[in-house]
């Protein structure tokens, strides 16, 4: 393709300038044609949404801000060969039960914000290795495993919240509990440590025409751009190498002497805690967890945002995650809005919210399969030509 | 004297109760260039995965005998142990990574990083890939093969000649390596990269390292070979210095056999007798057993042999005109009329049936019954078997009826009808299979290597029932094998297939030389239409 | 070794081949079930109650299971895309509804017709299945919650007119749930019911599953269900007899979410309402996990299977409940429930396949 793109420069003096963009604009668009059609929708959306210019800009970076190292953590087990990560709803798991015991201990502000960081690494890695171990012996099918997994850890999960919580893991702040027995209350209050991270550094922005400013949490995103800068350097050493090797090929893999299963398992383990770090992040800005719900969304959401900036379940990058939060939760703050005023009722908006979530997620699982099928017939075609003689 | 490089003693192998290798002894100086022939299934492929340390050995219960290295004993584990012991290996089948460079092939699972911060902290894995270093390093390997390409193009879309050279490139760069070995490298080449590729090995061989040449291909390992290894049946039968040896001295090694040939009453036919198939310029498009342009006629009540080297096609002939691979041609059959290829349905109405060489995967439904298993396909092809209600169902009675007389007359050992099929010995599965293709009553059956995978008592049982169902129930048969000595002991007469083509079809008491030059391409008797 | 150890070695070893040939999963199930029971029978439980509740929902999750047969048998795995015939059921009960019909006749409306918009549905699904092969169970779970999603627009613009179905207030749309009185409510469940030592015995809805396993026994048994079985067995050996690999995984999809649609409705009436909008997300899960619990794979699959594994995951929802509410609290049966289910389907997973697949 680049190879065209010269051609077609070199003879630009030939061709008329209209035309030459003309093609160019085409292939970009058919090679891009996802996060293209989301963005329309989103101009859409935002515009029959009717919501002023900064609070809409204010969501955004807000939501980005809170999301974007959820949907990062993605990218490694792509990488590595094992499609898309449901799983890393354990991981937000992990930085739920850090939270319970940060407010039990009643800690506050940034030292509070980095312990339930820190303190959810250990648990991250004890899920992400249990959630390894369980996709080398479900190998081909780790994306339905990772979703069933998601909600069975969701029912354990939901079972040492209600029965052991108070009982055998002693809870000392009573306002945790639910009132007059064991178990957490459905929403816990981490107002001590809201904002710990986003208000570090912050800075208000003015948009002309408009009275009020729009704010950035600049802390919150230089540790986004750690994570990006993290990621890019990790898949260019050797244990990168290991991840892109056993991606392609776990055959090939194994008879060049690398440990197949190990290097699985190191993946999976860095995905989940990167997502519990981004759960922490996540809740930190929220200001309140919701003790039974908060993370059980949490795969399925990122998931929608990574394919939505254009990802595939063979190939994500860093830019393609932030693009597709960006657009995916553009989408969920004007659809409500924009579904009430065009059709009459936000709950209309709401649906097709929802229906947009998980269509794409089932349109890029099919595509994926459809392709994998064509390229294992073309393989085998090419085999075919090998071996007759 | 110098330890051989490498030496192979008293290796046996077993999967699942079949022995593999038997025995085996193999040694292969410093330097020296060691050929290694046999056909499909002699135990060339299981030799060197145990060499390799391949995982497939371990989990299958491992192996007996020893490795010595250089003298020294030395234990193969896991490819990983291999490496580290200086044996490299280009497999059969390609081990390259298409979606990353030619330097990234190269360098795989042996990358140079460059250490920092980090790395030296949590250990080497964390170090940045250097590929500054790793390009001149691939460079200096692609000039040891003599490819020209840039080393840092990615592997897709590459000939697939260079593909051969970039893997040997790849153990060329280990610098420890003192044995490479190489599984049927020229299969995938043209004649002038085949010549390279042997120039190659001569080069290398100079410079001191031993090569293990595994190959098909008999004037191509004369050439390069110093010597020479035959594996027939798991057991070593031949082993001389390359100027001993000639190509109908390698072929009769590798398909010879002693064995007594029954006497048996054979049939003569006349020269213009109406045949009950003619093959018109058949092509089949099977991997590994291509068929590329065959003709032949087949009298009717004869059983005829088909053999031939693994690869040249005599498996695909049934599996095409049965419909279970890509086909053209002309197929036609007396009493029927032209068959149309490509449909499976087409070839069992016209009154042929196949036992297929692949009887775990296509021949049987291995958690069904025995009753299942004979009645199914006549039943979905054709039929059989169903009763009229509102709409067809399985009548259970006439199943269970059928299955108890095929039970009785094939004498199949079992607990009744009822069984499953996987429980059975390959010898009775195999029946089984027979008993599936008598039950849709064809004029005409195919047979694929009848015997594989059973115990030496039950082969004979086999291949006297198929004589049976001929003499006494007129049956056509049509034999496919590898084994010579099989199929002379049964057929009327035997076609040899090479390349995809007839060569020639001799008498049953030709000799082992005839056919061993026939199989090779040496000797060429196909008459102007005879066939 | 004195002969003591020998004996209780010998007796060890036939438990362990016994456990094994009955499955390991299931026996794990029922021990916990009979646990649950005797610990019911001790805690002086209304046995009587817990005994009807048990046949009740067996009767009424029995076809959803049933309709994991097809295309588990047909080797497109578990129907994770049940919504699909879920939905066309309940828009065939909506209708019966909107047309006012009552009693038998709006059962058997509803299920004719839920049925034959199953099949139309299964048909262009079983189109999507072939085109994805070896990914059916992820794409099915996604597509699945997209129809849910979809269907609960559909729920909120349909111009339905019916005064018990749309919203009080005159908002747009039907109503979340929607109550049977009146219409078809458990006209299953009371027909030719009868009382014995207190315990309800719904014969009509019992009657009812053992027509529809009847069907698919025949089924099975016709040279389509056998061709089916065929091409799921071994889709080579299936080419061999001349047999369209696509066309039966199609025909699998079909009877599949026909089975689905007739499935819901009996299990609306049982309930005594009409669930729509968000209701059928998890539905085909709970499917999956009873027919595996019932000793099927991903690959096998028999009607025994399904009434084996829908009797057992039913009763322990049942008896758990009570249990757990005197000893512990509540909600713990919710959580057994979703901990089983999906643990059950976790473990299929892990089993690598007899003889074919990765």
């Amino acid at each position: 393709m680049a190879k065209d793109e010269k051609v077609l420069s070199s003879t630009s003096n030939n061709m008329h300038e209209s035309q030459k963009n003309q093609f160019e604009l085409k292939w970009f668009l058919r090679k891009n044609i996802v996060p293209v059609f989301f963005f329309v929708l989103c101009v859409i959306g935002g515009y029959y949404s009717g919501l002023p210019l900064p609070f809409l800009l204010n969501e955004i970076i807000t939501r980005m801000a809170r999301n974007s190292f959820l949907v990062i953590s993605l990218i490694i087990p792509v990488l590595a060969g094992m499609g898309l990560n449901f799983g890393i709803v354990l991981g937000a798991m992990a930085g739920q039960f850090a939270y319970v015991a940060t407010v039990n201990w009643q800690m506050a502000g940034l030292t509070g914000f980095t312990t339930t960081a820190l303190l959810s690494i250990p648990l991250a890695i004890l899920f992400g290795w249990l959630t390894g171990i369980l996709f080398n012996h479900t190998k081909g099918k780790e994306m339905i495993t990772g979703i069933i997994l998601g909600f069975f850890a969701n029912g354990i999960y939901q079972l040492i919240c209600l029965y052991f919580m108070g009982n055998i893991i002693p809870i000392k702040v009573p306002s945790m509990l639910i009132p007059g027995s064991i178990g957490l209350r459905n929403t816990l209050d981490i107002k001590p440590m809201q904002y710990a991270l986003d208000n570090l550094l912050k800075i208000q922005v003015k948009i002309p025409g408009h009275v009020f400013p729009v704010s950035i949490p600049v802390a919150t995103f230089l540790a986004i751009l750690a994570l990006c800068l993290f990621t890019h350097y990790i898949v260019k050493t050797k244990l990168g190498q290991e991840f892109r090797i056993v991606g392609q090929d776990m055959h090939v893999a194994e008879a060049s002497g690398i440990n197949v299963d190990r290097v699985r398992i190191i993946a999976v383990i860095l995905s989940t805690i990167l997502a519990g770090l981004g759960q922490v992040i996540f809740l930190q800005n929220l200001g309140n967890i919701n003790t039974y719900g908060s993370h059980v969304q949490v795969g399925t959401f990122a998931v929608a945002a990574i394919l939505i900036g254009g990802a595939s379940v063979k190939k994500a990058t860093v830019g393609q995650a932030l693009l597709g939060t960006l657009l995916f939760h553009t989408l969920f703050i004007v659809s409500p809005l924009a579904g009430k005023n065009l059709v009459g009722d936000a709950m209309i908006g709401e649906y097709f919210r929802v229906f947009v979530t998980y269509g794409v997620i089932g349109v890029a699982l099919a595509l994926h399969a459809w392709q994998s099928l064509q390229e294992q017939r073309r393989i085998a075609l090419l085999k075919a030509d090998i071996s007759g003689e | 004297m110098e330890a051989p490089r490498l030496e192979m003693r008293d290796i046996s192998k077993e999967y699942f109760g079949n022995k593999v290798l038997r025995s085996v002894n193999l040694s292969v100086a410093p330097g020296e260039i060691h050929g290694l022939v046999g056909e499909n299934g002699a135990g060339k492929s299981t030799l060197m995965n145990i060499l390799f340390g391949m995982p497939v050995i371990r989990n299958t219960g491992g192996f007996e005998g020893r490795i010595f290295i250089d003298g020294e004993p030395v234990e193969v584990n896991s490819p990983y142990d291999a490496l580290e012991l200086g044996i490299g290996m280009v497999h059969q089948e390609f081990m390259l990574l298409p979606g990353l460079t030619i330097t990234e092939n190269i360098k795989i699972n042996r990358e140079i990083v460059k250490d920092n911060l980090l790395s030296k902290m949590l250990g080497k894995k964390l170090g940045i890939l250097d590929f500054e270093r790793m390009r001149k390093d691939a460079r200096k390997a692609l000039d040891r093969v003599e490819l020209n390409i840039d080393e840092m193009l990615p592997v897709l879309g590459l000939p697939v000649g260079f593909m051969q050279f970039i893997e040997i490139a790849r153990e060329l760069d280990k610098d420890s390596l003192r044995l490479l070995i190489l599984d049927e490298p020229t299969a995938v080449l043209t004649e002038k990269d085949a010549e390279t590729l042997i120039e190659v090995m001569k080069k290398l061989s100079r410079e001191g390292i031993s090569i293990l040449f595994i190959t098909h291909r008999l004037n191509e390992v004369l050439r390069v070979a110093d010597n020479i290894t035959v594996l027939r049946d798991g057991e070593v039968v031949g082993k001389l210095p390359s100027s001993e040896a000639t190509i109908e001295v390698l072929a009769e090694l590798m398909v010879g056999r002693k064995v007594d040939i029954s006497a048996r009453a054979r049939r003569g036919f006349e020269e213009d007798a109406k045949p009950i198939l003619t093959i018109k310029d058949l092509h089949v498009d099977m991997p590994g057993e291509r068929v590329s342009g065959l003709s032949l006629n087949v009298q009717e009540g004869e059983i005829l042999g088909i053999g031939g080297l693994a690869g040249h096609g005599k498996i695909g002939i049934a599996n095409g005109i049965m419909g279970l691979y890509p086909a053209r041609g002309y197929v036609h059959v007396a009493n029927y009329g032209e068959v149309e290829l490509n449909s499976p349905l087409s070839a069992l109405s016209s009154g042929m049936a196949f036992v297929s060489e692949d009887r775990r995967g296509m021949g049987l439904l291995l958690d069904e019954t025995i009753e299942l298993n004979i009645a199914v396909q006549a039943l979905l092809s054709r039929g059989k078997f169903l009763k009229k209600y509102l709409f067809n169902m399985i009548d259970r009675e006439s199943i269970r009826k059928h299955a108890l007389k095929m039970i009785k007359d094939l004498d199949i050992r079992c607990t009744g009808p009822n069984q499953i099929v996987r429980r059975l010995s390959g010898g009775n599965q195999q029946k089984v299979c027979i008993a599936k293709a008598l039950t849709l009553e064809p004029s005409i059956l195919f047979v694929s290597e009848p015997t594989r995978g059973i115990d030496v008592g039950a082969k004979k049982i086999v291949l006297d029932l198929l004589l049976q169902l001929n003499q006494e129930l007129g049956v056509t048969i049509i034999m496919t094998s590898s084994e010579l000595a099989e199929l002379r002991s049964i057929c009327d007469r035997i076609a040899i297939i090479y390349r995809g083509r007839l060569q020639g079809i001799l008498p049953v008491d030709a000799s082992d030389k005839e056919f061993g030059l026939m199989m090779a391409g040496e000797l060429s008797a196909v008459k102007e239409g005879v066939f | 070794m004195t002969s003591g150890d020998f004996n209780e070695h010998s007796l060890w070893q036939r438990i362990k081949e016994g456990v094994a040939s009955f499955g390991v999963a299931r026996s794990i199930i029922l021990l916990f079930l009979i646990i649950l029971l005797i610990a019911a029978l001790i805690l002086d439980l209304p046995m009587d109650q817990i005994l009807s509740s048990m046949l009740s929902r067996f009767g009424m999750n029995g076809i959803l299971v049933l309709a994991m047969i097809p295309t588990i048998r047909s080797g497109t795995g578990p129907n994770f895309g049940l919504p699909l015939g879920i939905s066309c059921g309940l828009i065939a009960a909506v209708l019966s509804i909107e047309l006012d019909l009552r009693g038998f006749q709006a059962l058997f409306f509803a299920v004719g017709l839920g049925g034959a918009l199953g099949a139309i549905a299964g048909y262009l699904y079983g189109l999507l299945l072939n085109k994805v092969k070896g990914q059916e169970m992820t794409v099915g779970t996604y597509f699945g919650f997209s129809i849910v999603s979809l269907m609960c627009i559909f729920w909120f613009l349909a111009p339905f007119k019916s005064p018990e179905m749309i919203w009080p207030y005159g908002g747009s749309g039907l109503r979340v749930t929607i109550a049977l009185e009146g219409r078809f409510d458990k006209v299953l469940n009371n027909f030719l019911a009868f009382d014995v030592f207190g315990v309800t015995i719904p014969t009509g809805l019992l009657l009812f599953y053992g027509a529809f396993c009847l069907i698919v026994w025949l089924f099975m048994h016709s040279k389509t269900g056998v061709a089916l079985s065929t091409v799921g067995e071994s889709p080579r050996f299936a080419e061999s007899c001349g047999l369209s690999i696509d066309r039966y995984r199609t025909i699998g999809s079909v009877v599949s979410q026909a089975l689905g649609a007739v499935g819901i409705i009996v299990y609306a009436q049982t309930f005594g309402f009409l669930q729509l909008y968000m209701a059928p997300l998890f539905m085909a899960f709970f499917a999956v996990a009873s027919i595996l619990i019932g000793g099927a794979t991903l690959n096998r699959a028999t009607i025994w299977h399904a009434t084996v594994g829908c009797f057992l995951f039913q009763s322990i929802l049942v008896v758990s409940m009570p249990v757990a509410n005197l000893i512990i609290s509540e909600n713990l049966a919710e959580v057994a429930r979703i901990i089983i289910s999906n643990g059950i389907i976790l473990y299929a997973l892990t089993r690598r396949e007899i003889g074919g697949g990765a």
